[in-house]
């Protein structure tokens, strides 16, 4: 039982594997990534996120060492309370790495709320979603922090967006760190 | 000196193009294809629809038509109508797209252009509503690609920006006696728009180069795509940069900047279409 009020996201990986043929690429490994809603089939706006996930996940993974096969993820949505692009990104790199697969770099999800005073939140819970100006999602790259995926809700200035990726990258450290503890417990123990 | 073929060594034929600054069909790494907008009854072709605009960015064709209905409001938005856009990608526009459901390309495209509306707050739901509680207009937005050659996002938005302005409501009272709604066919008001989303797509190409307004070729040899809609007061409304090759802020910096310069274009062009259109 997780604790209420917590964004989580289940994420599963399958790869790499035998491809059906209309799918395989002759070069490269084909990935395909499944989004699934707490409630509800999947709309619109889960395709969406699928082609945000799927693009990014295919910037990092080196599908050229696997051609002809198909590497399958599949997200499941448990709970949301805010920030939930941001934790579906940080599912995908884990699963990523915890099935092993050759990236050229790790990435995590940061999510930056700009407040109607302008002050930057990340991070933040649904509540604060709704009363935000603009909710900003990125993807930053473990190589030099360069941004992966950018996705924006409401409107914002250019130098806002400049100022809330500079909090991501910033934001960005924490999240490798926690990486690095979370997958070095894991193998610690056995 | 190696013959290098275009079907057999697509990237390499473009690298040849890139390394001096130029693409293939004779265009700048800035420089976007020729843009046509047709708006209106007489030179786009939808009569039943209550707003419709043809877009041509090159050989890439959008058509959108925009149809006003009736509907009550949901219930805890009594004061908010609806604007529902759907992006279709038919076979016939190009050989990728298979005839059946939509596709992932579609149903991102549409949610792409459901959040620029939203996003921009080019169109008020609260200025769709006629009556709280009871009455609103229901805003269906069809945009149809009929050629596609590349940039589908930023043709979509014009188009849909163009056929919105064309729109003229009809006004609507309800009969307080019937509590009927009553549609005055002859007393029209032009739609509330107001801001002017343009949408500015990049394709990056080995990681480092940007290059604007990619065709299907392009997007097909591209690491990336990055798309940037503002509004006329600089505001960013998105920055839609689905995966792809990983960027520097700076480089995200240098397309915002052309897609502030682009917007100044397409305004331009579309006041001068608005212009010519409405009877003096």
């Amino acid at each position: 039982p997780l604790p209420p009020g917590d964004t989580s996201v289940l994420a599963g990986l399958y790869g790499p594997a035998e491809a059906k043929v209309s799918k395989e690429l002759p070069d490269r490994a084909a990935l395909e990534v499944l989004l699934r809603p707490k409630v509800g089939l999947p709309g619109v706006m889960e395709r969406s996120r699928e082609q945000l996930l799927r693009q990014t996940c295919e910037a990092v993974v080196l599908g050229v060492l696997h051609p002809r096969t198909a590497i399958t993820l599949v997200l499941q949505v448990l709970s949301d309370a805010g920030s939930l692009l941001s934790c579906c990104l940080n599912a995908a790199c884990m699963a990523l790495l915890d099935a092993g697969l050759p990236l050229t770099t790790l990435f995590c999800g940061v999510t930056c709320a700009l407040q109607p005073d302008g002050t930057i939140l990340l991070d933040p819970t649904a509540r604060q979603e709704q009363e935000a100006r603009a909710i900003l999602t990125f993807a930053i790259a473990r190589s030099e922090r360069k941004v992966l995926m950018a996705n924006t809700k409401g409107s914002c200035s250019v130098e806002e967006m400049q100022q809330c990726l500079a909090a991501a990258q910033r934001a960005a450290d924490t999240i490798f760190q926690f990486y690095r503890d979370s997958v070095r417990r894991r193998y610690s123990k056995s | 000196l190696s013959i290098c073929s275009r079907t057999v060594e697509p990237l390499e034929y473009y690298r040849r193009f890139l390394k001096e600054n130029c693409r293939p069909d004779g265009r700048e790494l800035g420089e976007f294809r020729t843009t046509t907008v047709n708006i209106g009854k007489c030179l786009c072709s939808i009569t039943t629809a209550d707003g419709s605009a043809l877009v041509k960015l090159g050989n890439t064709t959008v058509i959108c038509g925009v149809k006003a209905e009736l509907a009550a409001p949901a219930v805890d938005s009594a004061n908010k109508g609806y604007i529902v856009p759907n992006v279709e990608l038919p076979s016939l526009c190009a050989e990728r797209f298979r005839s059946g459901p939509p596709g992932e390309e579609a149903q991102a495209a549409s949610q792409f252009i459901a959040d620029v509306i939203e996003n921009s707050q080019m169109i008020v739901k609260e200025d769709l509503c006629i009556t709280n509680g009871k009455l609103a207009w229901v805003l269906y937005c069809d945009i149809i690609c009929l050629d596609y050659d590349g940039n589908l996002l930023d043709a979509s938005v014009f188009a849909l920006l163009a056929a919105l302005k064309n729109v003229q409501l009809p006004s609507v009272t309800i009969n307080e006696e019937t509590g009927l709604s009553e549609v005055n066919l002859k007393k029209k008001n032009p739609l509330i728009i107001r801001k002017y989303p343009v949408a500015t797509s990049f394709a990056v190409f080995d990681d480092t180069l940007l290059i604007v307004d990619p065709t299907a070729e392009e997007e097909d040899l591209a690491t990336g795509t990055v798309t940037i809609v503002t509004d006329e007061e600089g505001r960013l409304c998105s920055v839609h940069k689905p995966g792809g090759s990983p960027l520097t802020g700076a480089k995200l910096q240098d397309c915002v900047t052309r897609a502030i310069t682009r917007h100044k274009e397409v305004k331009k062009l579309i006041d001068k279409v608005i212009k010519s259109i409405t009877p003096k």
